[in-house]
């Protein structure tokens, strides 16, 4: 198993990883951490196999994914953040009514 | 609660952890064995890309599939990014800060010093991308640090200039990007179908306009509200 | 005529019309509006060149797909964006009225920007960008949701947006593992070179549960009620209408052109959970007492029964789906726009209060009834003609326990609105104090409600327009 393996599988071990925090913690701001460790893990694995080339250039079609990916996921995280803080100034506290995500 | 069901619940809890471990772990498992069971060489589309690079008007493989073949992904990204701007404007004013200390001598000084080189850093990353890493994004982030590091030294912009100019600003990346799009189609080419001679300029004029709106949005997105509004308690 | 590319206009104009709204919020309805009136004018322009041309693919910057993004107009796509245009029509008149004006400022660039995605999405064949454009559409919505500035609205909007998030990165990995199998993430190439292996079973794992995340299919449903019931209504009646039915709409493509067809197990799944989420659905709905939570569960119920299709899958079953899905979304739309102009007038919507609508609001009460007709098909409304294609599909492949929860599901419907109609008859024990309610709004529900009758009436054009480019045309005969 190359290198390139075990960085995809890393990917893996964080999207699985996010996706537990994104279900077992009721904070907001874990929630929205959660699920930036899942689109890392994603674009670890976008990027990581996009290097089986077998030559010295990567494939560049993933990195330009990637590139927009991580674009996509700032703003998205924005909102969630400032979404965040709206819910606390409204209901005094930044966990979601009913607690979990299934 | 009475501390027996205080017990019976964390019981519950503790054991849907532990189903959602198990359930996890298999996921873990399964997706790692997909991910292994691919083939060990694989070119992708690296060889189309290195075919058509020379028509496309830069010599960096990455930012010839950002701005060109893949161009129509960059640019509904942009308007992501605005989109996200213009939904945390819409939630209200920026919050309310605690409130820092009167002189701290390291966020007097540190602005000073930083933020002309990363606005030099931003520019020559966003010249060199076209032959090596870098590009509208990249440029665009680094300018994005400079503004955040005067908004912390609470610099705030003019009032005046909080509305139409800013505005204006935040657009022109996302609307230089389609009146570009827009043109080439009334000169009867594709949307974004760049005659491979202008390409380059194509490209670098629509990297400017891009990495100047990026890095002021994201300056903005920092900021959390509208800025021309009353802060809110 | 047919040089013209419809297409890009169709979706480029609306992302112009939220930067104009953008720069001037004061013009912002006004801009809106013209935007609107010229995203119809080149829907119709595209659905011109589809009906006399047949199917058509445009590359963008000349590249072709594997290498650029390719944009794809058959019957079905065209349908989906008559579909949003016509919607999308009756909901901007309806929120010239509805918003006061430092709202609608801020409504017009974000209801932009979802058309735009919305657009976008219709018309792309490429699962990467389909990302993208489903990103714009989620945050569009998010941010449109929580407009409304309560707390349940808040709420609402922000369990959306971490529910809309896993859902579209769920939807990446698939992609991820599709393109580092086949070397494309183009629809069409894929669906050339596809071939089952366990990355492929992955993929289809990944995307379906990411897309049934966002088309809230029962257990995945939680989040739905209280983003559609908080939010303003005009929004309301765009995500019961349009944006849950634009994840159905990929997984529908994934499923017809992709994914290899012997997935009998997991479209059985479908079928069930399908079956549930209409009985649920229905169930729930009966015993909610406010207006706009009932409207809510009823489209968690519908959305239910547009699964049916998936274990039946013949081309039959597939046209009746649609069938449901566009008539319900015009029914939806134009329900939860009278419930907001109920809303409007009476400042409440518990529905044992609704204290005589019926004389006060009359052509409110008549787009509700028309609504409700077509939701609980009856004919001669688009819904009828769905239910009968359902029908007549679970007949043809003796699948017939699917015919019965059809049956039971539009019972339950029609229990449901006549509770409401009913309560819009009588006098409330407290009689409210009543506002005007603008014209607009009333009209534009009532159009709206027309338009899923008519679809019943004019049944053989749209069916004929899902033939165009056979999306339903190639499958194996079960």
């Amino acid at each position: 198993m190359s290198h390139v393996f075990l960085y995809a599988l890393v990917g893996v071990g964080l999207f699985t990883l996010g996706l537990y925090a994104l279900i077992v913690h009721p904070h907001l701001l874990r929630k929205i951490l959660a699920i930036n460790v899942m689109g890392s893990g994603v674009f670890l694995v976008l990027v990581a196999l996009a290097a089986r080339t077998g030559r010295a250039l990567p494939d560049p079609v993933p990195h330009a994914m990637v590139i927009t990916g991580i674009v996509v996921a700032i703003s998205a995280t924005a909102l969630a953040l400032a979404l965040m803080l709206r819910v606390q100034t409204e209901t005094g506290q930044a966990e979601l009514a009913d607690e979990r995500i299934e | 609660m009475t501390p027996m069901s205080m017990i019976e619940n964390s019981r519950q809890q503790t054991l849907f952890r532990l189903l959602l471990i198990l359930l996890l772990s298999a996921l873990a498992a399964g997706l790692s064995y997909v991910v292994l069971s691919l083939p060990a060489q694989d070119p992708g589309l690296s060889e189309q890309v290195t075919a058509k690079l020379v028509h496309s008007g830069v010599s960096n493989p990455v930012t010839a599939v950002l701005q060109n073949f893949r161009g129509y992904d960059t640019l509904l990204e942009m308007g992501v990014l605005l989109l996200a701007l213009v939904g945390v404007w819409s939630l209200g004013g920026v919050p309310q800060q605690r409130k820092s200390p009167p002189s701290d001598p390291v966020l007097d000084m540190l602005p000073r010093l930083l933020v002309p080189l990363l606005i030099l850093v931003a520019g020559y990353l966003l010249w060199i991308g076209a032959y090596a890493p870098g590009g509208a994004f990249q440029a665009g982030a680094v300018l994005a640090a400079a503004g955040v590091l005067l908004l912390l030294a609470d610099w705030r912009p003019d009032a005046r200039a909080s509305r139409l100019p800013l505005r204006i600003a935040l657009v022109t990346g996302l609307g230089i990007f389609v009146a570009v799009g827009m043109v080439l189609i009334l000169l009867g080419r594709r949307l974004l179908e760049y005659p491979p001679s202008f390409a380059g300029s194509l490209i670098l004029l629509i990297e400017v306009a891009a990495s100047l709106s990026i890095g002021i949005t994201l300056a903005a997105l920092f900021l959390g509200g509208r800025p021309e509004v009353e802060p809110r308690r | 005529m047919q040089d013209i590319p419809w297409g890009v206009l169709v979706i480029l104009l609306p992302v112009v019309g939220a930067l104009a709204c953008f720069l001037c919020p004061r013009r912002s309805l006004q801009l809106g509006l013209a935007v609107a009136l010229v995203v119809v004018v080149c829907v119709t322009g595209l659905g011109w060149q589809v009906v006399e041309l047949g199917a058509q693919r445009y590359a963008i910057g000349g590249w072709g797909a594997p290498l650029g993004i390719d944009l794809y107009a058959d019957g079905l796509s065209l349908l989906m964006l008559v579909l949003t245009a016509v919607v999308g029509l009756g909901v901007s008149v309806y929120s010239t009225g509805y918003f006061e004006a430092g709202r609608s400022a801020i409504f017009w660039p974000l209801w932009m920007f979802l058309w735009a995605a919305l657009n976008a999405l219709f018309l792309s064949a490429d699962i990467f960008n389909l990302y993208v454009t489903l990103e714009l559409l989620g945050l569009a919505a998010v941010a449109l949701v929580a407009l409304a500035g309560s707390a349940d609205a808040l709420s609402g909007a922000m369990r959306y947006l971490l529910v809309s998030l896993l859902g579209s990165l769920s939807y990446l990995l698939g992609v991820a593992l599709l393109y580092h199998s086949f070397g494309s993430v183009d629809i069409a190439i894929l669906a050339h070179r596809m071939e089952a292996s366990p990355a492929v079973w992955a993929a289809l794992g990944l995307m379906s549960s990411g897309l049934l995340l966002k088309t809230a299919l029962f257990p995945l449903h939680f989040w739905l009620p209280s983003a559609h019931a908080s939010a303003p209504a005009p929004v309301s009646a765009l995500l019961s209408a349009l944006v849950v039915k634009a994840s159905f709409y990929i997984l529908l493509r994934l499923w017809l052109e992709i994914f290899p067809p012997a997935n009998f197990a997991l479209a059985q799944l479908l079928g069930l959970l399908g079956a549930v989420a209409v009985l649920w659905g229905g169930l729930l709905a009966l015993r909610q007492t406010r207006l706009k939570m009932l409207i809510a569960y009823s489209t968690v119920a519908h959305l239910g029964s547009l699964f049916l299709a998936f274990p039946m899958a013949t081309s039959i079953a597939w046209k009746g789906a649609l069938y449901l899905l566009l008539s319900h979304a015009l029914a939806k739309a134009a329900m939860f726009m009278a419930a907001g102009s109920i809303l409007y007038f009476g400042r409440h919507d518990r529905i044992v209060d609704l204290d005589r609508v019926a004389q006060r609001l009359p052509l409110t009460l008549v787009a509700f009834g028309l609504a409700g007709i077509s939701l609980m098909g009856l004919p001669p409304s688009g819904g009828f003609i769905a239910k009968w294609l359902l029908l007549e599909a679970a007949i043809r492949t003796g699948q017939w326990w699917w015919a019965i929860i059809l049956i039971l599901g539009g019972l339950l419907t029609a229990a449901y609105i006549l509770k409401v109609v009913g309560y819009a008859f009588t006098q409330a024990e407290v009689t409210h104090e009543a506002g005007a309610v603008p014209a607009r709004m009333e009209w534009a529900a009532l159009a709206l409600a027309l338009a899923a009758i008519l679809l019943g009436l004019i049944a053989p054009w749209p069916l004929a327009l899902m033939e165009i480019g056979l999306p339903f045309g190639v499958e194996a005969e079960r």
